[in-house]
């Protein structure tokens, strides 16, 4: 794939819950390297554009071409691609922050020695190299988030999908994560793939969202809870 | 390609069995509860059919009944970390196959099953059994029986766990599909279990159909498991 | 499909029917041990054996869906499993009489195909809960399949291994002392099943037919509600639908 690819591309994209389209007619042309930014009300379906993105949710229609995979066919080239950070922190309660992460690692086939080194490194960056040795269970949830964004990026994806990445963080905690997840020229990281990171990232703070982002994607509730297709 | 870099079966097998026995270890939520189920069980039956010493197909089917009981308990709760912390998404984001989940949930529970024998099978024969020169040969046929258990036990907790009815639907789904388990189990042990001494009446057959039965519930659960990971 | 062939086959299915059981009322011969009771067989065997066969093509239909992800086949495996265990209840009912019939119960336990049938009937009767339970549309299609496919194969499973656990003592219609069933008896039973397989199918038409129409028309009632005729009340369907739902393709 070169560089000069699109990251992502959306063809009038939908999916359903049921019968109510929770997404529909959503296009986007996002350059690789590039970091866009997902405004719109609750309900607007950010969260489902994100998933949709990572391939944990299928589409309904439209076409979607996610770093040169198409969705939902070439899915399982995408595995291991994508640095997803949802509402949930995908973590283990009765392992401890380390051991969750060295799980990761793992299950990713990353070398040991680097895998202990990036956890490491990642770890004291977030400020949580002490307290990595708790259970997740004991964390709050801003340590719990700070574990997440870790445990995000330690394959070093080529693609970032984030979840309001800075819920439940203090300020300090804010300022750290941008090593990590921050705008692509930010991050302290490289992709594994020898890919720029392309940077997606949904936000209830336009003014912030405009200012970090190359691109802005803005959703809308989409209309009434019916279909609007014509009978064919 | 590149792009499609995957994780050696063995090692993503390793990770996710470790992690499930690390897990089980620090917190004892499954095997203590299927243990303490069995035991309980037994002095439920020692009152309920009235009888100290069991021998034949009576001994067969009160080990076997509380064996599925107990494997029911651990069946129900072997994939509800992934469900409740995220490990399914986190799964089905990595570069793994899927099928490694399932052959790494059978594997944990096939363990937990011979765990659970080990300590109750024992206090089965103290309680119960006169004779016991047929527990030697028993021991293959609980091999035989936990992978067939395991294999069903993770397709079925598989399936459950990601619907409304989770606890409701695996021993109703489970139940059926395990009669002819259950028919070859106890058979087999019903002639080793017998007061004069262990025979060996069919156990060939029984263990054939075992073979048989482990053989193609272990082929359909490898083979259909990765639909159940879709969301 | 086309109403015109359904209705064709309905006529078919019925001529065939009625032939069949002319044949077992005024012409087979009288079961030399016994008697009159015996044409119970003619009945119930049939049932059996067309209502396994549709459980076994359901899981095959499960398994289409599963390859081309085509939600007809989901469709079908649900009709073909429901119409099975329709017919399922029918053989367990005509299995019992003609058990109570020839040894005096309504139920023997000795009887290992009866007792086979119980346990796979018990298990397709988990399958309306299973569907229930899965909120999700596709996810409830995907997951039915594997139900469907599980099932499949444990049905050949389970007759061998309750086969093996029991004494043979049931009559062996087909296995009287010598060379099976009389030609007369083969025949008409090999009718009988014919017409069975027939109704069977006509049902499953029927039945899809039937998803097809109120696919349709929810369909068209959403389309209404999108130009703004509908009333203003939510759309979503109250309570849950565990049958797939079919829109014209």
């Amino acid at each position: 794939m070169s560089q000069s690819e699109n990251a992502i591309r959306l063809r009038d994209l939908g999916r359903d819950y049921g019968e109510r389209p929770a997404l529909d007619g959503v296009g986007l042309e996002l350059p690789a390297g590039s970091s866009l930014a997902v405004l719109g009300p609750n309900g607007s379906g950010k969260s489902t554009l994100l998933r949709v993105l990572a391939s944990l949710l299928r589409p309904s229609r439209g076409e979607v071409s996610v770093l040169g995979c198409s969705l939902p066919r070439e899915a399982w080239k995408l595995r291991g691609q994508i640095g997803y950070l949802g509402h949930e922190p995908l973590l283990y309660e009765d392992l401890t922050g380390r051991e969750n992460l060295e799980f990761q690692a793992r299950l990713y086939g990353l070398p040991a020695a680097e895998a202990r080194q990036r956890i490491e490194s990642d770890l004291e960056l977030l400020g949580m190299g002490r307290r990595a040795d708790y259970r997740v269970s004991d964390y709050s949830a801003g340590m719990k988030q700070r574990i997440a964004i870790c445990r995000a990026v330690l394959h070093r994806p080529a693609l970032l999908l984030l979840d309001e990445p800075d819920s439940n963080l203090d300020p300090e905690g804010r300022e750290a994560a941008r090593a990590l997840i921050g705008r692509p020229d930010e991050l302290r990281w490289e992709s594994e793939a020898d890919r720029p990171v392309t940077r997606v990232a949904v936000s209830h703070d336009p003014e912030k969202a405009r200012a970090e982002a190359d691109q802005v994607l803005e959703l809308t509730i989409g209309g009434a809870p019916v279909a609007r297709r014509a009978v064919a | 390609m590149k792009s499609a870099r995957m994780t050696p079966f063995r090692q993503a097998l390793g990770a996710i069995v470790l992690k499930d026995l690390r897990t089980e270890l620090r917190t004892m939520r499954s095997l203590p509860a299927m243990v303490l189920f069995a035991v309980t069980t037994f002095v439920i039956f020692r009152f309920g059919l009235d009888r100290t010493a069991l021998s034949g197909s009576l001994a067969s089917g009160v080990i076997w009944t509380t064996l599925l009981f107990a494997a029911v308990l651990g069946i129900n709760r072997i994939f509800l970390p992934e469900r409740e912390e995220g490990g399914f998404d986190a799964f089905r984001l990595a570069p793994v196959d899927r099928p490694v989940l399932f052959v790494a949930k059978a594997a944990v529970l096939f363990l937990y099953l011979v765990v659970l024998e080990v300590v109750v099978v024992p206090v089965f024969a103290v309680f119960f059994l006169q004779e016991w020169s047929g527990l030697v040969p028993l021991v293959v046929i609980l091999l035989a029986t936990n992978l067939g258990f395991a294999a069903l036990g993770t397709l079925i907790s598989s399936m459950a766990v990601n619907s409304r009815a989770r606890d409701l639907l695996v021993p109703l789904l489970l139940l059926p599909l395990v009669v002819p388990l259950m028919i070859a189990a106890t058979g087999a042990t019903s002639h080793l279990l017998d007061a004069g001494g262990p025979s060996y009446d069919k156990f060939g057959t029984w263990l054939l159909v075992l073979g048989l039965y482990d053989g193609i519930f272990c082929l359909v659960g490898y083979a259909v498991f990765e639909f159940l990971l879709e969301d | 499909m086309s109403g015109r062939g359904l209705k064709q086959l309905s006529i078919l299915t019925a001529l065939v029917l009625l032939a069949g059981y002319l044949l077992v009322f005024f012409w087979v011969p009288m079961d030399a041990l016994e008697g009159f009771r015996q044409k119970v067989f003619y009945l119930h065997v049939p049932l059996a054996i067309v209502a396994l066969c549709g459980f076994v093509a359901g899981g095959v239909e499960g398994f289409r869906h599963l390859r081309t992800d085509d939600r007809r086949h989901d469709a079908n495996s649900y009709v073909f499993i429901h119409i099975s265990v329709v017919f399922g209840v029918a053989t367990l009912i005509t299995g019992m009489l003609w058990a109570k019939a020839s040894w005096g119960h309504y139920w023997v336990w000795d009887e290992p195909t009866l007792v086979s049938f119980l346990i796979v009937f018990l298990l397709y009767c988990t399958y309306y809960p299973f569907r229930y339970a899965i909120e999700d549309r596709d996810r409830q299609a995907r997951y039915a399949s594997v139900f469907a496919i599980t099932a499949g194969a444990f049905v050949p499973l389970n007759f061998m291994a309750v086969r093996m656990a029991q004494s043979l003592i049931h009559p062996r219609v087909f296995a009287t002392s010598e060379g099976g069933l009389p030609g007369s008896m083969m025949f008409t039973f090999l009718v009988c099943l014919v017409g069975m397989a027939l109704l069977w199918v006509t049902l499953v038409k029927l039945e899809l037919l039937g998803k097809q129409t109120s696919g349709q028309v929810s369909k068209l009632r959403r389309a209404l509600e999108a130009e703004g005729y509908g009333n203003d009340e939510p759309t979503g369907t109250v309570g849950r639908r565990i049958a797939p739902n079919l829109e014209a393709q």
